[in-house]
Parts: structure tokens; C-alpha cells; sequence
């Protein structure tokens, strides 16, 4: 794709970000929002977070981890104990990132 | 009243500076997150201006990683569209709920508000202002957070742009964002019904992977409702 076309592009993923983000909001006029729709809104955030999260933790290339000496899920589960432990999302990267580096750098996981 | 008055009194608001303080927490994450992104933009192929203009354009991490290999490939326009509408179909979502706050604000206004909209805003804000209706303080939490995640978002992004041949990619720096993002999942976790509704959506985010354009985080958000209904008339039958 040339220079120009990809700025094109690049102007056209911004009005993406707008509409997506905006989407229920352009009109003026309320869409109804049904009670399927309201429960969804509910637990959404805590939904989307989580999807995005578990295959980052326990999958590797499309595929489920097959071995477990992978870096990823002791790192998650120390961080996991560090957070109910603390309550504390910075004190829950350090902890886990300590653990990924140190496996990953240090056993080669 | 001058813009730089205004700005002091903004900076000195108490819900402003909550809304700042609450992403301040998850900032390394981001930050995180932000770099790998950077990195991978001029990896990909994009020149250093360009990569500086998705980030800031663009503003949508997710969105930006999967159309790298579209415009890499020079895939039609119409195609790269589509697919980020889909990536960000979670965000078509997330507005609903916006709508109930911002209702009351100038269409303008309401797209602003909306464009600079990342997850870890929606996050927090519904966390501090559960019921759906407009109340005061809430833009001036709103920008607070936005102060907080704008900035460090594009600072990071740029220093991975800048430093892309620096960092060495199996470190695996992401992973930070990775951890960001699974604390304040269990942040989020103040009933036990959700315990089940985050295992159903990790679980069929896993088995929906393979899925294209990152459609298994839409089917695990409708199967974690479907859930959280279930065992909401459930609750409510009992």
C-alpha cells in the first residue's frame, strides 16, 4: 500500500474508532435497549476483559498450551495471590512479571 | 475565567483527580501494552511518521494490531474497514451504556467523549458509577481518566515506535498488559455469579480463537451474559 493510500487508511480507522465508540450515541433519539441487551451490559467489561486475557495466558499460536513449563500461568497465579492478597494492580505486574521474567530469562520457559 | 484558570480548578476537582488516581493504577500495563504496540507497528513495516499517526488516529490498540497485516498486504480499503469494525464490536456495545451518561451532552460533545473511550475507561467508570443515569461529577471523572490513559497510551506507543530495534521481543514485555488487565478482572469480581460469568468467557474465548477478527471476545461476551441471565432468574426464582 502506497504512503498516501495508508494515510487514507489511516484517516478511515480513526472514523472506525469514532463510530464504534460512539455508536449508540449518534442519534439523538434513545434506542430502546431490550433486557437481554441490559444484562450483557452488565457483565460486558467484565467479559471482554477476561477474553482477552485467558488465551494471552494459556495459549500459544492458536493452539492450548501443551507443556507446562510455560512462563505465563505461574506468573498468573503469583499475581493472582499477590492481588487478593493486596488488592494492589501495580504491586500485580510486578509480582507476576518478576516470576515471567525469571523463568522465561532464567529457565528458559 | 481564562483556559489556564480552568484548567487548575479541572486539575484540583476531586472527581477529576479520581478519575486520575483510579488509572494511575493500571498505567504500567498500559504503558505496556502501548510499547509492544509501537514496536510491532514498525515491524510490520509502517515508517516512523506513519506508526506516529495511527497511534495517534487510530487510538485502538486492538484495532491497530489487526489491520497491520491488512495494510502490509494492501488489502482493499473496504476490507481493513470491516475488520476493525468488527474488532471493536465490543465498543458498539460498551456505548449503550455510555449513552446513558452522556444523553444529555451535544452530539459533539457525545463523540469526543466516545472516541477517547478506551476499555480501561468504561472499566472504571461503570465500577464508580453503577446505576445508568447522569449525576455530577462524572465528566470531570471521566476526563481525569482520560488525562491518565491518553497520554501515557501515546508516550508508550511512541517509545516503542522509536526504540522498535531495541527491544528484544521474546522478553515478552506485553505480558505486563496481560497482568494489568487479569488484576483489574478480579477487581471487577464483587459477586460470586461473576466468578462463573469470567469462567465462562475465558473458557469460550479459548475454544473460539481460532475464530477470525477477534470474534470470540464478541461470543464469549454473549455467552457470559447468557449466563449472568441464567443465573440472575435463577437468584430471583429461588
Amino acid at each position: 500500500m502506497s504512503d498516501w493510500m495508508t494515510w487514507v487508511a489511516l484517516f478511515g480507522l480513526a472514523g472506525i474508532s469514532v463510530l464504534t465508540r460512539s455508536f449508540f450515541m449518534i442519534g439523538e433519539k434513545p434506542l430502546p435497549i431490550p433486557d437481554w441487551l441490559r444484562e450483557l451490559l452488565k457483565v460486558a467489561p467484565l467479559a471482554a476483559l477476561v477474553a482477552v486475557v485467558a488465551p494471552e495466558i494459556f495459549m500459544t499460536q492458536g493452539q492450548l498450551i501443551t507443556t507446562w513449563q510455560d512462563a505465563r500461568w505461574p506468573a498468573a497465579v503469583v499475581a493472582t495471590g499477590y492481588f487478593f492478597w493486596r488488592r494492589d494492580i501495580l504491586g500485580t505486574i510486578v509480582s507476576g512479571m518478576v516470576v515471567m521474567l525469571t523463568l522465561r530469562l532464567g529457565l528458559g520457559w | 475565567m481564562s483556559l489556564s484558570d480552568r484548567l487548575r480548578t479541572l486539575a484540583a476537582d476531586p472527581d477529576f483527580r479520581a478519575g486520575a488516581r483510579d488509572m494511575a493504577s493500571p498505567s504500567l500495563g498500559l504503558a505496556a501494552w502501548g510499547l509492544v504496540t509501537g514496536v510491532t507497528m514498525v515491524k510490520s513495516g509502517l515508517s516512523i511518521p506513519l506508526a506516529c499517526g495511527m497511534s495517534l488516529l487510530v487510538f485502538a490498540g486492538s484495532a491497530q494490531l489487526t489491520a497491520l497485516p491488512l495494510i502490509a498486504s494492501g488489502a482493499p480499503l473496504w476490507v481493513l474497514l470491516a475488520t476493525a469494525f468488527c474488532v471493536n464490536l465490543r465498543f458498539v456495545i460498551f456505548s449503550a451504556q455510555w449513552r446513558a451518561y452522556w444523553a444529555h451532552l451535544p452530539r459533539g460533545r457525545r463523540l469526543l467523549n466516545g472516541y477517547l473511550s478506551a476499555d480501561l475507561n468504561f472499566v472504571y467508570f461503570v465500577k464508580r458509577y453503577p446505576d445508568a443515569v447522569p449525576q455530577p461529577g462524572q465528566q470531570r471523572y471521566f476526563w481525569g481518566g482520560v488525562a491518565v490513559n491518553w497520554p501515557t497510551w501515546q508516550v508508550a506507543s511512541f517509545t516503542g515506535i522509536l526504540l522498535a530495534d531495541r527491544i528484544p521481543p521474546h522478553w515478552g514485555i506485553g505480558f505486563a498488559g496481560v497482568l494489568a488487565l487479569l488484576g483489574l478482572s478480579y477487581a471487577l469480581l464483587t459477586e460470586k455469579m461473576l466468578w462463573w460469568v469470567a469462567i465462562t468467557a475465558g473458557a469460550v474465548s479459548i475454544a473460539t480463537y481460532s475464530l477470525p477478527l477477534k470474534l470470540n471476545i464478541l461470543c464469549a461476551i454473549v455467552a457470559a451474559g447468557a449466563v449472568g441471565w441464567w443465573l440472575d432468574t435463577r437468584k430471583a426464582r429461588a
